[in-house]
């Protein structure tokens, strides 16, 4: 994965001389543990504890009505959620609306990074304004895909009833497949740049030599990109798809400002909060909280598995 | 994936990112499509914004008339947030947690990215591996826990309470960025460094930090977005204005039923709080670029 940014091993050693550089290197080690030490502990202290007290609240049941009052049930939990059809409906919205907003960022973006590469006026102009939406608050985003959609208010609605087409009188957030496609846009709109700006990384890398000999040899400017800069981008597109991907599963902010989950837009994060702090049924919520964990993280194996391996292959030949 | 920042220049002055050679290719004439382009693009980006500035600009019956231009334009919207009290707090407290965790999270990740960067070390590859994967973490399996755990120790509801699990996400960020900053340093310098005798810990404090003024600015950046955006943590460990930050304040803005929720306030306060952001894009627009694609993490 990006971890290959740093190179663990590829620091080459800077210590002089034979005799000194063990004593060198113990020092350097220990000076790199006491340096490292307090971010590590500090994560454990904020990741690693409350996980592992996630799984404990998550093995038993708690009194809504008695404070401290708790008894164990195992796997109940998970066993009661796993054949609920809310934690279905959840996964599979979270799926649905990762699937599209993500192909449409990787679209999207590949087309943006291709227009932010060429050389042309106001290139600066137009890199600024692409980034505007990913720096602002994600709710805002909601809000103003909101404003967007709004009966009456909305431009989107407005336009499309005058222009006579379907949609202009639909309450988009009252309605399933419409509330998605909201959600989905805002997302696309506040993310996109994300996706845009790694592939332009990538495409920045592609010598131009590789250019001129497709010219030479009398390549169309399509067959270029679909049989050098497509192949060639790869290990960067993949690599937006992993941090898209993930941060999609985990998707909450939008559906909340947008729907409150209603209308079938709840999403796995959406479902183990409501559970939490609506319900108040804390070993429910920590065990869909768990299970909202466990499915980002088996995604991101998948990933590393057969994505990543594309991503090492480049990195090698390219030292 | 060195293949993707390889391009980046040494991180001292940000400048002189294009090179000459890049620069002549693509000169010639540009098709006519890729100006239709540039306009959609530039069209998806902006209109959204005009129609937030153009919903906060109006106010009873011409807020539910789609008009392109606000008839009679209003800031009475922008008083309502500025006499909200719980508005105020909110912002108060948003400056709190983000100046706070941006702060500790910089701190602790400058040491951290320095030995993962330049210094020998056991188990580096492990460790950074486990860095990356904690920004993979959906945020509710932290908020669940904790949520638990603050109401026991009574830091549920507080600033304090928000800051420690906010750090999960900002310093793994930090340390991933600030990494990638460290080792575009050029290593000829703290070699000079150590012909005079420093220690490692000698040459991080007196060539490493000043040279990496930069990037610590960019990683500052990016951090307290990140933060400053943060949603899911806020809204389960608050329950009161006195905690709550913007994000959560606007989004309970209405308070009352989804169907009357007052669209122009909320689009004045959304405007008030896009405002500094924007102009942090404005100012630092090639910072945020290269810091993004750095780390490669999102904020």
């Amino acid at each position: 994965m990006a971890l290959k940014t740093i190179q663990p091993g590829s620091a080459p050693p800077h210590a002089p001389s034979a005799p000194k550089t063990n004593a060198r290197d113990r020092a350097e080690r220990r000076l790199a543990f006491r340096m490292t030490a307090p971010s590590l502990i500090l994560m454990a202290l904020v990741a690693a504890v409350p996980i592992g007290y996630a799984l404990w609240l998550s093995l038993n049941q708690y009194s809504v009505r008695t404070a401290g009052l708790s008894r164990f049930v195992g796997l109940e939990n998970y066993i009661n959620a796993l054949a609920s059809h809310e934690w279905w409906a959840a996964f599979g919205q979270t799926f649905l609306f990762a699937g599209l907003s993500v192909t449409l960022e990787l679209i999207l973006g590949t087309a943006m990074a291709l227009l932010l590469n060429l050389a042309f006026k106001g290139r600066a102009v137009l890199r600024t304004v692409v980034l505007l939406p990913y720096a602002i608050v994600t709710v805002v985003s909601a809000i103003t895909w909101q404003t967007m959609f709004q009966p009456n208010l909305g431009l989107v609605t407005n336009v499309l009833s005058a222009l006579g087409l379907p949609g202009g009188d639909v309450v988009w957030l009252g309605e399933h497949g419409y509330a998605m496609a909201v959600i989905v846009l805002a997302d696309v709109w506040k993310t996109t740049p994300f996706a845009a700006l790694i592939i332009l990384a990538g495409l920045q890398v592609i010598s131009s030599e590789t250019y001129e000999a497709a010219e030479l040899d009398g390549a169309s400017k399509w067959q270029t990109f679909l049989h050098i800069t497509l192949p060639l981008l790869r290990p960067a597109i993949v690599l937006a798809a992993i941090f898209r991907t993930l941060d999609a599963l985990r998707v909450f902010d939008l559906p909340f400002v947008l729907t409150r989950g209603a209308n079938g837009t709840e999403s796995m994060s959406m479902l183990a909060y409501t559970e939490l702090r609506e319900n108040r049924l804390v070993g429910e919520g920590s065990a869909l909280s768990i299970l909202t964990f466990l499915t980002v993280m088996v995604v991101s194996v998948i990933y590393i598995r057969f994505g990543g391996g594309n991503i090492r292959d480049v990195a090698k030949e390219e030292q | 994936m060195s293949t993707l920042t390889a391009e980046r220049t040494t991180a001292a002055p940000a400048t002189g990112r294009k090179s000459p050679k890049r620069r002549l290719r693509g000169e010639a004439k540009l098709h006519p499509m890729v100006w239709v382009f540039v306009v959609a693009v530039m069209g998806f980006s902006l209109i959204p914004f005009y129609w937030l500035v153009n919903t906060s600009l109006k106010k009873g019956a011409s807020l539910s008339q789609g008009e392109l231009f606000p008839s009679q334009p209003t800031l009475e919207n922008y008083l309502v947030v500025f006499q909200n009290p719980e508005f105020l707090l909110a912002l108060r407290n948003s400056v709190i947690i983000a100046v706070v965790t941006t702060t500790v999270a910089l701190v602790c990740a400058s040491f951290a990215a320095y030995a993962l960067a330049r210094l020998k070390m056991r188990r580096k590859a492990m460790i950074l591996t486990l860095i990356l994967s904690v920004t993979t973490f959906p945020a509710i399996a932290i908020a669940a826990p904790m949520f638990s755990i603050w109401r026991d120790i009574g830091l549920y509801d507080t600033l304090l309470g928000l800051i420690i699990p906010k750090l999960t996400f900002a310093l793994p960020l930090a340390i991933y960025t600030l990494t990638s900053f460290f080792k575009e340093i050029p290593r000829e310098l703290e070699e000079s460094a150590y012909m005079d005798g420093a220690t490692p810990f000698v040459a991080f404090r007196k060539v490493i930090l000043p040279l990496a003024v930069p990037g610590l600015a960019t990683t500052a950046i990016l951090v307290f977005i990140s933060v400053w955006n943060e949603f899911l943590l806020a809204v389960t460990l608050t329950s009161s204005p006195e905690a709550r930050p913007v994000p959560v304040a606007i989004a309970f803005f209405s308070g009352t039923s989804e169907f009357d929720q007052p669209l122009g306030t909320i689009s004045a306060a959304s405007v008030i709080i896009t405002v500094p952001l924007v102009i942090l894009v404005l100012l630092c627009q090639k910072r945020i670029v290269s810091g993004m694609t750095a780390g490669a993490v999102k904020g």
